[in-house]
C-alpha cells in the first residue's frame, strides 16, 4: 500500500470537499476539517504500527518520474526521525481544527478557505518530511509558505500582515540561499554520473572542503531561520504574536521543526565533513539562543510572545542535541522535536482560550484564574510545567537526553546551557504566579471554564505530555536506532564515559 | 546577365507568409469594409491568421533546413519553438486588443482638439491595430531565424516600426502615449544605427554579411580582432536595447507605461522571446568560439540588469511601471541563459522565455481590468483591497507575481532553477549568486503588492474591476492555467524542448 502518497493525498481530498461545499455552510466545512484530520492521524497510527524500528534504512518508498529531465522524482520515504515527526503532525491537526473551533471567524476571508488553508498546509507537513528527492524538499519548503502567510495575513490578529510579511520575507531569503546550494549540487552531481537529486547519491558527491563549507551554510542558514536559531529569530515573535493559537501551533510546533528536521537530513548527511567544521560555531549559537531566548521570555509581557521566547530556547536544545555528535544526544533532540510539538500546543491552545475569553494577551490583565477557571488554569500549569522540563513529564526526558549526551563531549557548553532549566522555571512560574494564582483582578471573575469541545482537545495532549514523561520508551526504541545510525554514518562513536574524578 | 530564380521552400516558411498575407488582407479591409464591420473582421481575420501560422509552424516541428529562403533564413528546432512561442502569446495578446476602450479614436488628432472628440462621437475606432499587430509578428517570426545582418536588419525594423506606432495608440493620457512612442521611436533608432555600424564592422572583420561566414572567421582566427570586438560591441547593443538590458533600459519604464496596456503586454512578452531568440542564435553560433571577449562583458550587464531592475522597482507606485522594471530584471536573468553557452542554457532559456512571455500577458491583462470611471487604474495604492472587490483578478495577479518572484508550484521557479543551473555549470557563479540574491530583492516587491490586494482594506474611490469582454477574461485564465502547469507538472514541455532545441549550422 503506497501509505505516504495515500496521507498526503488524504488532506488535499478534505479540502476539494470543502471547497465544495455550499457558501456560509461553515459549521460543515468545519466538520469535513475535523472529519480529514482524525482519518489521516488513523490513517498515519495504521502506518506507523507497521514501521520496522530496527531497520536504519527509508521505508515505505515509493517514487514516481516527475522531471525526468532534471533528474527529479516524486520520491517519498520515512525513517524513524520523519516518521516521528509526521506522526505528530496529523496528531496535531486534529486537535488545532478542533481546539481553533471558532479561530477563523475573525478573518478577512471565508471560514471555507481557512479549512481548504489547513488542510492544503497538511498535505505539505507530511510531504515535506516524507521528501526523499531534495527538489521536492526544497519545493515543498518553499510552497509551505503560501498558506502559512495566508493564515496568519488573513486570519491573525494586531498587525498581522507585517508579521505575516516578515515571516514570508526571512524563510523566502533563507530559502533561496538554499536554492543556490541545491543548484550546486545539482551541477556537481551531473558531472559526477548524471543529475539527481536523490539524497542518497547526493550524499556520496565528491567536493572540496571549500565548496562543502559554503553549500553547507546555503542550507544551514534556511534552517537556522526556519528552526529558528539566534540570531536569524526575529520574524518569530512576530509571527506567533500575530497568528491565530491553531496556526501558532502549526508554526511553531510543526513548521520550525522543518529547520531542526533539515539540519539532521540534510546538513549532516549531505555535508558530513563541513558540519564537524561549524560545529564549535554552531554550539554557541544554541547556548546563546537558550539564554537569549529564556532572558526574553522572562521579561515578556504578553503571553503570546513568551511562548515564542521559550520555543526559541527549547529549539536552542533542540539544536545543541543535534550538533553535539552523541547518539544520546541525537535521541534526545528527535524525542525534543516531537514533545516540544505537544507542550507548545499545549501551551498556545490554552493561551488563545484565555485570551479570547479575556480579550487581552498581557500576563498582568490575568489574575486569580486557579479560582474561577479551574480547569483552564490547571492545564495551562500542566503545559508550562511541561515546557520547564518538569520531571514526569515529557519533555524531562528529552531535555535531559540531550544535556547528558552533550555533556559526553562539550562538558562546558552542557554546564552553562543546564542554567537554560534554571531560566526556565523562571519563565514559566512567574507568568504562572501573576496569571493564576493571587487575588482575582477585577473584570475577571465572570470568565468561563473550558467547555467541552475544548476539553477533548485538551484532553489527548496533556495525556500524551504525561504517559511520554513516564513512559517515553516505545517512541525511544524506534528514534534510537535512526539516531545511532546518523552519529555512525558521520564517523563518530559516543565518548566512553569516564569515572568522574577519581 | 543571368538572372537565378530564388529557390524558396514555401512550407517551411508558410507561417511568415501566412502572417504577412493576413497583414495586407487586414491593410485591404480597413480600405473597404464598413466601419461597423470593421473590428469583427479584423479580429477575426487576425485570430485566424495566427491560428493557422500557428498550426503551420506546428506541421513543420522537427524539419531542419539551412536554406528555406537562398541561405538568408534557417528552420530549425529553436526557430519553430521560439516561433510557436512569439504566435501562442500573440494570440492571447489578441485577445486583449480586441478591448478598443483602450485605443484612441483617431490617432491622428492633436490631443484635447476638436477632431478628436468628433471621432469619439462618431464612434471611430483605430482597428488598424491589428494589421500593425500581424507586422510586428512577422517581423518577430523572422528576427530569430535570420542567418544574415541584412534580414536580421530588415526583421528588426519589421517588428519595431509598428511597436513604435502602436504605443501612441492609447485613449487616456494622449500626451504620455505620445511622449513614449516619440522615445521609443527615437531611441529605437539609435538602437538601430548602433545595430548597423556593429554589421558593417563585422563586414569588415569577415569579408562576409552571414553568419556562417562570420563564424568561419571567428573560428579560423584569421581576422582582425579589434573589428570583431567592435562590431560584435555595437551588434550587442542594438539586441540589449530590445530587450531592455541595463544600461539600455531607459525607454521600459516609460514605454511600458505609456503605451496601451494590451500593447504593452504584446510588446513585453514577445519581443522578448523576439529578440532573445535572436540573441541565442548568434551568440550561441556566430560568436560561440570568440566566448573568451563577451562572457565576461554579458555577465557584468545580467548583474547589473538584475540587481537595478530589482532594485528600483521597490520604489515604484505605478503598477506598470513596477512591471517595467520587474521586465529590466527578468531580462538580467535571461542573459544568464545566454552566458550559459550550453545546451541545457538553450534548453532553459527557451523554457523560461515562454513561461515568462505568457505570464507577463497575464500580469497585463489584469491590470487592463482594474478600472475607475476615467479608464485604468495603475496607482497602486488604489489597488488597495481588490482581493475583497475580485477575488478573480487578485488572485490570478498573485499568480503572476509569484510566478515572477519564482516561488515553486509556478513556472517562474522552474525556470529560474534550470536557468541558473545552466549558468552554473558554466561557472558563472557570480551571476548565479547575484540572481538568487536578487530574486529575494524582487520578491519584496512583488509581495507587497500581494499584501495590498489581500491585506489592505479597501478605499472606496470608484476604483473597480470591470471584465471588458469575454476574451480577456480567456486570456487570464488561459495563462493562469499555463503558468500552473508549467510549474507544477512541466516535464512534457521541458522533454519537448530538449529533444527539439539544436541549432544547425
Amino acid at each position: 500500500m503506497k501509505w505516504l502518497s495515500l496521507l498526503m493525498l488524504l488532506p488535499l481530498a478534505g479540502a476539494a470537499i470543502v471547497s465544495a461545499l455550499p457558501k456560509g455552510n461553515d459549521k460543515a466545512a468545519k466538520q469535513a476539517a475535523l472529519g480529514t484530520t482524525l482519518v489521516v492521524m488513523a490513517a498515519t497510527i495504521a502506518m506507523a504500527v507497521g514501521f520496522q524500528r530496527d531497520n536504519v534504512d527509508l521505508q515505505y518508498v515509493e517514487s514516481y518520474a516527475w522531471i525526468p529531465s532534471f533528474g527529479i522524482n516524486f520520491a517519498l520515504g520515512v525513517d524513524a526521525i520523519a516518521l516521528v515527526l509526521i506522526l505528530m503532525s496529523t496528531i496535531l491537526a486534529p486537535i488545532v481544527v478542533l481546539a481553533g473551533w471558532n479561530e477563523a471567524h475573525g478573518g478577512r476571508w471565508s471560514v471555507k478557505t481557512f479549512y481548504i488553508l489547513i488542510l492544503v498546509l497538511e498535505t505539505m507537513m507530511i510531504g515535506v518530511f516524507a521528501a526523499t528527492d531534495l527538489f521536492l524538499f526544497y519545493v515543498i519548503f518553499e510552497a509551505m509558505l503560501i498558506p502559512v502567510y495566508f493564515l496568519i495575513g488573513g486570519y491573525g490578529s494586531g498587525e498581522r500582515s507585517a508579521a505575516a510579511v516578515k515571516f514570508l520575507l526571512y524563510s523566502l531569503f533563507g530559502g533561496l540561499l538554499m536554492l543556490a546550494a541545491i543548484i550546486a549540487l545539482y551541477v556537481m552531481s551531473g558531472a559526477q554520473g548524471g543529475h539527481t537529486f536523490d539524497i542518497d547519491k547526493l550524499s556520496q558527491l565528491q567536493m572540496s572542503s571549500t565548496t562543502q563549507n559554503l553549500l553547507f551554510l546555503g542550507f544551514f542558514i534556511a534552517f537556522a531561520i526556519k528552526a529558528p536559531v539566534w540570531p536569524f529569530h526575529t520574524w518569530l515573535p512576530d509571527a506567533a504574536n500575530s497568528a491565530t493559537p491553531g496556526t501558532s501551533v502549526l508554526l511553531l510546533g510543526v513548521l520550525d521543526k522543518v529547520g531542526t528536521f533539515g539540519m539532521i537530513r540534510y546538513c549532516l548527511t549531505l555535508f558530513p565533513d563541513a558540519s564537524k567544521t561549524f560545529t564549535p560555531l554552531i554550539m554557541v549559537l544554541a547556548v546563546i539562543s537558550i539564554l537569549y531566548g529564556a532572558f526574553l521570555a522572562i521579561g515578556a509581557k504578553d503571553i503570546k510572545r513568551l511562548i515564542a521566547y521559550t520555543s526559541i530556547s527549547h529549539f536552542g536544545f533542540i539544536t545543541m542535541g543535534i550538533f553535539a555528535m552523541t547518539s544520546q544526544a541525537q535521541s534526545g533532540s528527535i524525542l525534543y522535536m516531537f514533545n516540544h510539538g505537544f507542550s507548545t500546543a499545549a501551551l498556545f491552545l490554552v493561551a488563545g482560550w484565555m485570551i479570547s475569553r479575556r480579550g487581552s494577551s498581557t500576563i498582568a490583565d490575568f489574575g486569580g484564574l486557579q479560582r474561577i477557571t479551574p480547569i483552564m488554569a490547571w492545564s495551562f500549569f500542566i503545559a508550562g510545567l511541561s515546557s520547564l522540563a518538569l520531571p514526569g513529564l515529557s519533555s524531562f526526558v528529552s531535555e535531559f537526553l540531550v544535556l547528558v549526551g552533550t555533556f559526553t563531549r562539550y562538558p562546558v557548553h552542557a554546564v552553562i546551557a543546564t542554567f537554560g532549566i534554571v531560566l526556565a522555571a523562571l519563565y514559566i512560574l512567574i507568568p504562572v504566579q501573576k496569571a493564576l494564582h493571587g487575588p482575582t483582578t477585577p473584570g475577571n471573575e465572570s470568565l468561563k471554564d473550558l467547555n467541552l469541545r475544548e476539553k477533548l482537545a485538551i484532553a489527548p495532549v496533556i495525556a500524551i505530555i504525561v504517559a511520554l514523561g513516564f513512559y517515553p520508551s516505545p517512541l525511544l526504541k524506534v528514534i534510537n536506532p535512526a539516531a545511532t545510525h546518523v552519529i555512525s554514518q558521520m564517523g563518530f562513536t559516543d565518548p566512553a564515559p569516564s569515572n568522574g574524578g577519581k | 546577365m543571368i538572372f537565378t530564380s530564388p529557390a524558396l521552400s514555401y512550407t517551411l516558411l508558410s507561417p511568415i507568409l501566412i502572417l504577412l498575407g493576413g497583414a495586407l488582407i487586414g491593410v485591404l479591409v480597413e480600405a473597404f469594409v464598413s466601419k461597423a464591420l470593421r473590428p469583427v473582421v479584423q479580429l477575426t481575420l487576425s485570430l485566424g491568421t495566427l491560428m493557422l501560422a500557428l498550426m503551420q509552424v506546428w506541421r513543420i516541428r522537427g524539419e531542419e533546413s539551412l536554406t528555406p529562403a537562398m541561405g538568408s533564413l534557417v528552420i530549425d528546432g529553436p526557430a519553430v519553438l521560439i516561433q510557436g512561442s512569439i504566435l501562442i502569446i500573440a494570440i492571447i495578446s489578441i485577445f486583449l486588443i480586441a478591448d478598443t476602450e483602450q485605443f484612441t479614436p483617431l490617432a491622428a488628432a492633436l490631443p484635447g482638439s476638436a477632431e478628436e472628440r468628433q471621432a469619439e462621437q462618431a464612434g471611430n475606432q483605430v482597428t488598424e491595430v491589428y494589421p500593425l499587430t500581424l507586422f510586428a509578428v512577422s517581423g518577430m517570426m523572422i528576427f530569430p531565424i535570420a542567418t544574415d545582418l541584412i534580414m536580421l536588419f530588415v526583421a528588426l525594423e519589421v517588428l519595431s516600426l509598428p511597436l513604435y506606432l502602436m504605443a501612441g495608440l492609447s485613449r487616456r493620457r494622449r500626451l504620455a502615449s505620445q511622449e513614449s512612442a516619440l522615445k521609443y521611436f527615437l531611441l529605437g533608432s539609435f538602437a538601430s544605427a548602433f545595430f548597423l555600424f556593429g554589421a558593417a564592422y563585422l563586414y569588415g572583420f569577415s569579408g562576409s554579411i552571414t553568419f556562417s561566414g562570420i563564424q568561419a572567421a571567428v573560428v579560423g582566427g584569421t581576422g582582425n580582432d579589434v573589428l570583431l570586438l567592435i562590431g560584435m560591441s555595437f551588434l550587442s547593443i542594438g539586441l540589449l536595447f530590445k530587450v531592455g538590458a541595463v544600461p539600455f533600459h531607459s525607454w521600459t519604464p516609460d514605454v511600458y507605461q505609456g503605451a496601451p496596456t494590451p500593447i504593452t503586454a504584446f510588446m513585453a512578452a514577445a519581443t522578448k522571446v523576439a529578440a532573445f531568440g535572436a540573441m541565442l542564435r548568434i551568440y550561441y553560433t556566430v560568436f560561440a568560439n570568440a566566448e573568451w571577449s563577451w562572457i565576461p562583458v554579458i555577465s557584468a550587464i545580467a548583474i547589473i540588469s538584475m540587481v537595478l531592475g530589482s532594485l528600483v522597482a521597490i520604489a515604484q507606485r505605478d503598477v506598470k511601471r513596477m512591471l517595467a522594471y520587474s521586465s529590466i530584471a527578468h531580462a538580467g536573468f535571461l542573459l544568464s541563459g545566454i552566458i550559459a553557452l550550453n545546451k541545457s542554457g538553450l534548453d532553459a532559456t527557451i523554457f523560461y522565455l515562454f513561461a515568462y512571455g505568457i505570464a507577463t500577458v497575464g500580469g497585463f491583462a489584469v491590470v487592463t481590468l482594474v478600472r475607475d470611471s476615467s479608464g485604468e487604474v495603475t496607482d497602486l495604492n488604489r489597488w488597495k483591497g481588490l482581493g475583497k472587490r475580485s477575488p478573480f483578478a487578485a488572485s490570478a495577479f498573485a499568480l503572476f507575481l509569484l510566478a515572477f518572484a519564482g516561488i515553486p508550484l509556478t513556472s517562474g521557479f522552474i525556470g529560474k532553477f534550470s536557468i541558473f543551473s545552466a549558468a552554473y555549470e558554466n561557472g558563472a557563479t557570480a551571476v548565479v549568486i547575484t540572481g538568487v540574491l536578487s530574486s529575494a530583492i524582487a520578491a519584496f516587491f512583488y509581495i507587497r503588492v500581494i499584501v495590498l490586494m489581500f491585506f489592505t482594506d479597501a478605499v472606496e474611490d470608484g476604483t473597480a474591476v470591470e471584465i471588458p469582454s469575454i476574451l480577456t477574461r480567456a486570456t487570464v485564465i488561459i495563462a493562469a492555467v499555463i503558468t500552473l502547469v508549467l510549474g507544477i507538472y512541466p516535464a512534457p514541455v521541458l522533454d519537448f524542448i530538449t529533444d527539439l532545441a539544436i541549432f544547425i549550422r
